[in-house]
């Protein structure tokens, strides 16, 4: 072996680890950003409208975002995996509307949520096998489930509508309530999150999700078992979007037919701004959740500003093409960085 | 270093009579080969003989249809390659298989990271085993970086990080060199030798021979799928080698014909693009091969691509003919009888799933018109003339090239660019992973192509191939041409002393 010198030259280490320390940095500064455009955004809002951050703002903007970060908690695992779960507003409606026709009958809130959780699991199994075993891309499965779930649900929903009159009164309460400005559904969403994203950095399989969407091919030859992964990711993005329907549910009180209709795009938005890169294998549920954060806001902000509520789809057009062209630049950026560290080391 | 004695050690890893088809194609007919703990066994064949699907079979990817995979002489069925690993084979493919977007400790231990309670990945763990790996194979790279950016060579020493890691005790190097230069592979090879002294099992694969002899103790060689021999290198000839791999004898490896050139086609004046390459002058003339030598990461490939346009050049002039180019205008570079063929072959000079003819056909599009639309009869028949000019062997010329051999995809984007009848020929690195046959013949079309007037620059990171086909070197260190040397002058030593930057005589 080649003659291993016990102390390792120090001088050369501190630039490397400075370097190392500056991507770092970067991808960290992806979530910091949407933060601070976050913020920034609320204190101008704020200075313009002193009405705009009391507790009941401050709840309302929380509630706003929950729903939309636990499945945009979701659909980050699969994006992650180089995959898109576009049935995601599907599963959220019928799976909302399955937990309020079982509450109309008084039936229990807890078995209410499990069943809508459970819905959802069905459903994203099914995408699982369909994109893993089918070798499909998964942008057109999903398409596909979104229809015929979308289909289902009108079937057997028809005109038919859910309200609040037909809820539990404990279960709406709890969907509006909150420990002063927290709502209790968004302490729901924080939990999911945070246990989210520390099984994907401290657990194996959370890392190999990383791996197969990284290089597929790769992750096979590594060992990786790729569809059972897969499968999994399509599971729990299911199952979140399945809870989301029981939270909508609490929240709204009125399901119908066309509950959650259009939903997965903003959901593909909101992870996308938050910086989980749409080819796979890079970002975190963090930044997917505050980019549904920021996505939703936006909704609160404009009109306390006084300004149209139309321009609403517009900017989030406008911050989904800022964000990926952001990406971009930092891409070259780290690129440029890590080759004259190559340069360097030569 | 001593050659280990086989006596008394029995093989680690062991194939018998192995067959495997895909359809109708018979991979592996009956395939036998012994790997042994301190040896480094080459495995020898053309394209197309099999090697891929015998180190896919040992890696668990294929499943034989036929025969007995053994291990310390037991058989064993690979269901995966997550057994093979298991078993401790370590593959290392052409093309490093790493995670792009994770860090080259995470690369490593993916899937066998340490654990600490409840099955939680031990990060420290995982850094501090990946700083002790990358100081064994005495090389500096941060644990922590991610693997995107790294050189073909640093991803390999990766690769050889994560077979250690797992103790491998078989090491499978599919064509670890075709993209390393001089210095890497020296590096490469140091690793390789402190493996094998270790007792590893090493089956290298390589179309280099001279590699093949410098390193291994042993050959296996395959035609067709079939096993040829099994024996020591030992008082081989590299002739001897190529007449198993081909089953005939060759013609010369380098028939370079001599030529006086004629005027100046090719004429760069101080060309220079910022952080890339700097004052790079040099004059190709009708008839002429000028080899272009240097380091990967030298600047060569990045030179080539400014002068057909693909990339700006920030000061300097371009001339064909005595005609100036436009800056960063392919088209322009195309009209003036400028060809590029570039280095690689799969990515930047075929489209993949399209057809031979179609292929070969795309340099015409402007010429094979007939009243503004496609002339498809004059595109075939273009197509097919080349083709056949230069003896690629394909079923149908409908065919699409990703069913063609390596080989023969190279011949295929030499015949689309030689369709539209160059006066310079820009190739780079011409013959990377093409087998010893099919080089000969490339190399016989470059030596007729300057016989017939056309002024040739070639990029090669292979010096026999530099030496033996270039009237001229050129050599580039760190964007700098550092050298010209003459034919008569050219040796490994002189190309191999420009290239490292120590000041040539």
């Amino acid at each position: 072996m080649t003659v291993i010198s016990p102390n390792p030259a120090p001088v050369a280490d501190v630039p490397k680890a400075g370097a190392t320390r500056l991507v770092d940095r970067v991808f960290k500064m992806r979530e910091l950003a949407i933060l601070l455009v976050f913020l920034v955004m609320i204190a101008v809002t704020q200075a313009g409208n002193s009405e705009f951050l009391s507790e009941q703002g401050i709840k309302d903007l929380l509630l706003n975002a929950t729903i939309l970060v636990l499945v945009a908690t979701g659909q980050s695992l699969v994006v992650i995996t180089r995959n898109v779960d576009l049935s995601v507003g599907s599963t959220l409606g019928i799976s909302a509307f399955a937990a309020g026709t079982y509450l109309q009958g008084g039936g229990n809130p807890v078995v209410a949520i499990a069943l809508a959780v459970l819905l959802g699991i069905g459903f994203g199994l099914l995408n699982g096998l369909l994109v893993s075993l089918g070798q499909v891309p998964a942008l057109v499965v999903t398409l596909g489930t979104l229809y015929i779930i979308r289909g289902i649900d009108s079937i057997w929903v028809g005109s038919r509508q859910i309200t609040a009159a037909d809820l539990p009164a404990g279960f709406v309460d709890f969907g509006s309530g909150g420990i002063s400005a927290v709502p209790y559904l968004a302490l729901i969403a924080l939990a999911v999150l945070v246990a989210t994203a520390y099984y994907l950095k401290h657990f194996g399989s959370g890392r190999e999700l990383y791996a197969l969407g990284s290089n597929p091919e790769a992750a096979r030859l590594a060992g990786i078992p790729v569809r059972k992964r897969i499968l999994a990711a399509y599971t729990f993005c299911g199952a979140l979007a399945g809870l989301a329907g029981a939270m909508y549910l609490a929240r709204f009180g009125n399901v119908d037919s066309g509950t959650g209709n259009g939903y997965e795009l903003t959901v593909v938005s909101a992870v996308v701004v938050g910086g989980v890169v749409f080819t796979g294998g890079s970002g975190s549920v963090y930044g997917a959740a505050l980019g549904a954060l920021l996505l939703t806001s936006i909704n609160s902000v404009l009109p306390a500003l006084g300004v149209s509520s139309v321009w609403v789809l517009a900017i989030n057009g406008i911050l989904l093409i800022l964000a990926i062209a952001v990406d971009r630049i930092v891409a070259l950026r780290v690129a440029s960085a890590l080759k004259k560290r190559n340069a360097r080391h030569a | 270093m001593t050659h280990p004695s086989d006596t008394g050690s029995a093989p680690v890893l062991a194939l018998r009579d192995i067959s495997k088809s895909f359809g109708a194609v018979r991979a592996l007919r009956d395939v036998s080969l012994e790997l042994f703990p301190g040896e480094v066994h080459a495995l020898a064949g053309e394209n197309g003989a099999g090697k891929s699907t015998l180190i896919k079979t040992l890696a668990g990817v294929h499943r034989p249809d036929a025969g007995q995979v053994l291990l310390d002489g037991a058989p064993v069925v690979f269901h995966g390659p997550g057994d093979a690993r298991d078993a401790g084979i370590a593959v290392i493919y052409q093309e490093p298989t790493l995670f792009p977007d994770l860090s080259i400790a995470e690369n490593i231990f993916m899937g066998r990271q340490p654990r600490r309670a409840l099955g939680r990945i031990d990060h420290k763990a995982v850094h501090a085993a990946t700083a002790a790996l990358m100081q064994r194979l005495g090389v500096e790279l941060d644990p922590d970086r991610p693997a995107r950016g790294l050189s073909i060579a640093d991803q390999q020493i990766v690769e050889i990080a994560k077979a250690l890691s797992f103790d491998a005790r078989v090491l499978i190097m599919d064509e670890p060199t075709a993209a390393l230069t001089g210095s890497e592979v020296a590096r490469l090879f140091g690793v390789v030798r402190t493996l094998r002294e270790q007792g590893a099992a090493v089956l290298f694969i390589s179309h280099r021979l001279e590699e093949i002899f410098e390193i291994c103790q042993k050959v296996t060689t395959l035609r067709d799928g079939a096993w040829i021999a099994s024996e020591p290198l030992h008082g081989m000839t590299e002739d001897d080698l190529v007449r198993r791999m081909v089953g005939r004898d060759l013609e010369e490896l380098y028939p370079k014909q001599d030529v006086s050139p004629g005027e100046v086609a090719l004429s760069v004046r101080r060309l220079t693009r910022e952080g890339v390459f700097t004052d790079v002058s040099f004059d190709v003339r009708r008839g002429e091969i000028v080899g272009l030598a240097g380091l990967v990461g030298a600047g060569r490939t990045e030179v080539a691509r400014a002068v057909f346009g693909i990339d700006r050049w920030d000061a300097g002039e371009v001339e064909v003919d005595g005609r100036e180019l436009t800056n960063g205008a392919p088209s322009t570079a195309m009209a003036a009888g400028l060809a590029l063929v570039p280095e690689d072959r799969r990515a930047q000079g075929l489209v993949m799933d399209m057809s031979i003819e179609r292929n070969i056909g795309l340099t015409g599009l402007r010429t094979t018109v007939k009243a503004g639309l496609m002339d498809r009869g004059a595109e075939r028949s273009r197509s097919l003339d080349w083709a056949v000019k230069l003896q690629v062997k394909y079923a149908r010329i409908a065919d699409t090239v990703n069913t063609l051999s390596g080989g023969n995809q190279q011949k295929v984007v030499l015949a689309k660019w030689l369709a539209t009848g160059p006066k310079v020929l820009i190739v780079d690195e011409p013959t990377r992973g093409i087998d010893v046959g099919t080089k000969a013949e490339v190399h016989r079309l470059l030596s007729q192509l300057a016989a017939d007037g056309v002024a040739v620059l070639m990029i090669s990171s292979d010096l026999p191939e530099i030496l033996g086909m270039a009237d001229r070197v050129l050599v580039m260190h760190e964007g700098r041409l550092t050298a010209e040397i003459s034919r008569t002058d050219a040796t490994e030593e002189t190309v191999m002393a420009a290239a490292t930057g120590r000041t040539a005589a």
